[in-house]
């Protein structure tokens, strides 16, 4: 496959959609994390508004369940001056092409300016992007194993907040890469802004086929993956996993790939950990790391406001926010 | 009786290794002479086909028409207007129609359909299993009896290698060809994409080439085992080629086709979760793709079809894994066949035997020659003039293939069956007296 840069942005090379990371190049995702570093204080003020989207209508389209990214976008939209509108579409009612086209094309026709897709399946921010009124931008909130954009740049804000620079790091992450959306946007983002090494450590039954074509070392013992790493990133294992003979039981997974304090030993002293949550405790991260000093799970989160909001502002304005 | 001469043409006659400049004579739809004029032949139609190649009609082992039961995405009528527009001038309808062929009366609907639209010899495959679903034998000497040139379970799967096994010696009873699509259930899973670097990156469930490759060696173990006449349909990894290869080396009787898009198309050239490129068995990677074209030459795969499957737009409306695979591949066949011979550095000889004497063999049709006294199956072609599959010039009532609008390189100006002009592009006539 081609990059998709056609697709997501404008003839002048500014974002129309956010539909995945790749094909934007570094200088465009520092915009990204430049923008947004300008919306982190914000929260902290007495007013936490800004007119930037005043008269604009983002439609929050989830086809599938998530209640702390829908409410993310929807505070970054609030934060914005949009108008927000959330629309919740159970999986078995979307299951064929037509319907979820028949949804877009009446939330077309009351004029919206955004929508902010989550779906099951890869693809569908694509396809919507491809399908809506040319107006119209579409934000990728995680597609099936494919993408998942902006979770992706909140953490690249969360680890230059903390490291500064790309340049130096080792990042290691660990757990089920095969079915994580948010595994392949975070790869893409770090080898696009120089990550000097990813590491993927996983049992082969969780790593996707030749992986390491991805720009990635894929790993199969944590102690070793872990060593002198700046970045630790941890993914959510899904209980449906022990199902179908990915892995005997999370007891296993957990003394193979869970990180403990013990382990974190074998990263660099100020590495940090993190985590796209919700975090399974006793899994794949034990509540000491979890909850420890080294832990910026938190921050992740409430930094997930202000690159939502820069990728809002960014794609609606396509003249540049801020 | 017409009697028509079609003169100054590229005969290539792959059965009888002709490549000349010539005639071809055609009396009471049957072929009268090749190469040079009778003396004493007069006909009542002439048509001059210089810088044309004049072959035998080509013959498609697999096409789907989708009636009936799915008149939405083409019909009979459509569908073989198509295969006409692209030389075909046979060929083999696979079961999965709704209902499936797997009675004689569905073989008669088809039958008559067929001869209302004026297009002979289309081949129903009666279905191995009754209603596809992989457990209960149909009524497979009923069947051959109406008129099924073979028997298949199409993509359905079989509930077990018994089944297979006894479905290919009671098919070996009755000297009829299986034709089995290799392809092993529980690996391939809910896949829509090769597996490999691009379905990784794409997050796209992937299929190995093992779903195909073991369920391939099995059919090959038990076809010897039952010496049933084996025909393996669409094979798309290297892993297939070796296999046959070997199967071939040692004797069994077994032959395999594969779909023109893949000696083309690879996992590479799949445009961002584009419907178009969703296709089973995958398209797969540059390596696979060699090794159909390596196989094709070398002999190992004996036949090129279309795997024709048109589909109504809302059919590729959707997220990728949730479209319907396939491709509308009639009229793209003669040029990504003479693509492939350009690339692969085979003669036009040997290309178009993979469409006519050599699926003819695999058939046990008589077809897919000029012989003096075979039925006058004929298609003549423009090997270079280039065309775009778009709204004026398609045909077929699926417009969903990665071609559309593309340049490509071949056009058929007639075909023939039994003699008689069923085709002429751009209404040219052939009729001078």
């Amino acid at each position: 496959m081609t990059m998709d840069q056609h697709l997501q942005l404008t003839v002048d090379g500014r974002l129309k959609h956010f539909l995945t990371i790749e094909g934007l190049n570094a200088a465009l995702l520092t915009q990204i994390l430049d923008t947004a570093e300008s919306f982190v204080g914000l929260s902290q003020n007495q007013v936490k508004k800004v007119p930037l989207l005043r008269g604009k209508t983002i439609v929050n389209l989830f086809f599938e369940n998530s209640t702390r990214t829908r409410t993310t976008f929807e505070l970054a939209a609030t934060r914005l001056s949009a108008d927000v509108l959330n629309i919740n579409i159970a999986t078995s009612a979307s299951s064929k092409g037509e319907s979820l086209l028949d949804t877009i094309r009446n939330l077309e026709a009351m004029h919206v300016d955004m929508f902010v897709v989550r779906h099951a399946l890869s693809g569908a921010a694509h396809f919507i992007a491809r399908q809506a009124a040319p107006h119209i931008s579409v934000i990728n909130a995680g597609d099936g194993q494919h993408a998942h954009p902006t979770q992706a740049m909140l953490d690249m804000f969360t680890i230059r907040q903390h490291k500064q620079r790309f340049e130096q790091l080792k990042v290691a992450i660990v757990g089920d890469i095969l079915h994580s959306r948010v595994a392949r946007s975070q790869i893409l983002a770090l080898n696009t802004l120089g990550a000097a090494e990813v590491r993927v450590v996983a049992p082969k039954t969780l790593l996707p086929a030749d992986v390491e074509q991805m720009g990635v070392m894929p790993m199969h013992d944590l102690d070793q993956g872990l060593r002198d790493v700046d970045v630790v990133i941890m993914l959510r294992l899904q209980k449906e996993r022990m199902n179908s003979a990915f892995l005997p039981s999370e007891s296993e997974f957990f003394r193979c790939f869970g990180l403990t304090e013990a382990r974190l030993q074998h990263a660099k002293a100020d590495a940090i950990v993190m985590h796209p949550g919700p975090i399974n405790r006793g899994v794949e991260i034990a509540s000491a790391v979890a909850d420890g000093p080294r832990s910026v799970v938190l921050q992740q989160v409430s930094n997930g406001i202000a690159v939502r909001m820069a990728v809002m502002s960014m794609t609606l304005q396509p003249g540049g926010a801020a | 009786m017409t009697r028509r001469l079609i003169l100054n043409g590229r005969i290539i006659d792959p059965a009888n290794a002709i490549d000349r400049i010539g005639t071809v004579a055609i009396a009471h739809g049957r072929i009268v002479a090749v190469g040079d004029l009778p003396a004493d032949f007069t006909a009542d139609h002439t048509l001059d086909a210089s810088g044309q190649i004049v072959c035998p009609g080509f013959i498609d082992l697999s096409a789907r028409l989708r009636e009936p039961g799915q008149t939405q995405k083409g019909s009979i009528q459509s569908e073989t207007a198509a295969a006409l527009a692209a030389g075909v001038t046979s060929l083999c309808l696979p079961p999965d129609t709704k209902p499936c062929i797997d009675s004689p009366a569905v073989v008669e609907y088809i039958k008559d359909k067929a001869e209302r639209a004026g297009y002979p010899q289309l081949y129903p495959i009666g279905a191995l299993t009754q209603r596809l679903d992989g457990s209960e034998l149909s009524a497979l000497f009923a069947l051959k009896q109406a008129g099924c040139i073979a028997v298949s379970n199409a993509s359905a799967p079989l509930a077990s290698l018994l089944i297979l096994r006894r479905a290919m010696e009671y098919a070996a009873t009755h000297d009829l060809l299986v034709i089995h699509q290799a392809n092993e259930a529980s690996l391939s899973g809910k896949g829509c994409a090769h597996e490999g670097a691009v379905a990784s990156r794409y997050g796209l469930p992937g299929i190995p080439e093992a779903a195909e490759s073991i369920a391939l060696t099995q059919a090959l173990e038990l076809a010897q085992l039952t010496g049933c006449r084996l025909h393996i349909g669409q094979i798309s990894c290297w892993q297939s080629v070796i296999k046959l290869q070997q199967a071939k080396k040692y004797g069994l009787d077994v032959s395999a086709d594969v779909a023109a898009h893949q000696l083309h198309l690879t996992e590479d050239d799949i445009v961002p979760f584009d419907s178009h490129y969703h296709v089973m068995p995958p398209l797969r990677s540059a390596a696979d793709r060699q090794s159909l074209r390596d196989g094709l030459a070398s002999g190992v795969i004996d036949a090129i079809c279309s795997d024709h499957q048109p589909h109504d737009l809302d059919a590729k409306l959707g997220a990728f894994p949730e479209t319907e695979p396939g491709i509308a591949a009639l009229e793209t066949l003669l040029p990504l066949t003479l693509a492939f011979a350009e690339r692969q550095g085979i003669g036009l000889m040997q290309a178009i035997a993979s469409l006519t004497c050599k699926p003819a063999r695999i058939l046990k049709l008589d077809a897919g020659t000029l012989s003096p006294g075979a039925v006058a199956d004929l298609c003549i072609f423009d090997p270079g003039q280039t065309w775009r599959p778009d709204a004026a010039h398609w045909r077929s009532a699926g417009r969903n293939t990665p071609y559309w609008q593309q340049t490509l390189i071949g056009r058929v100006s007639h075909t023939l069956i039994g003699g008689e002009p069923l085709f002429a592009l751009d209404g040219q006539d052939m009729t001078q007296p």
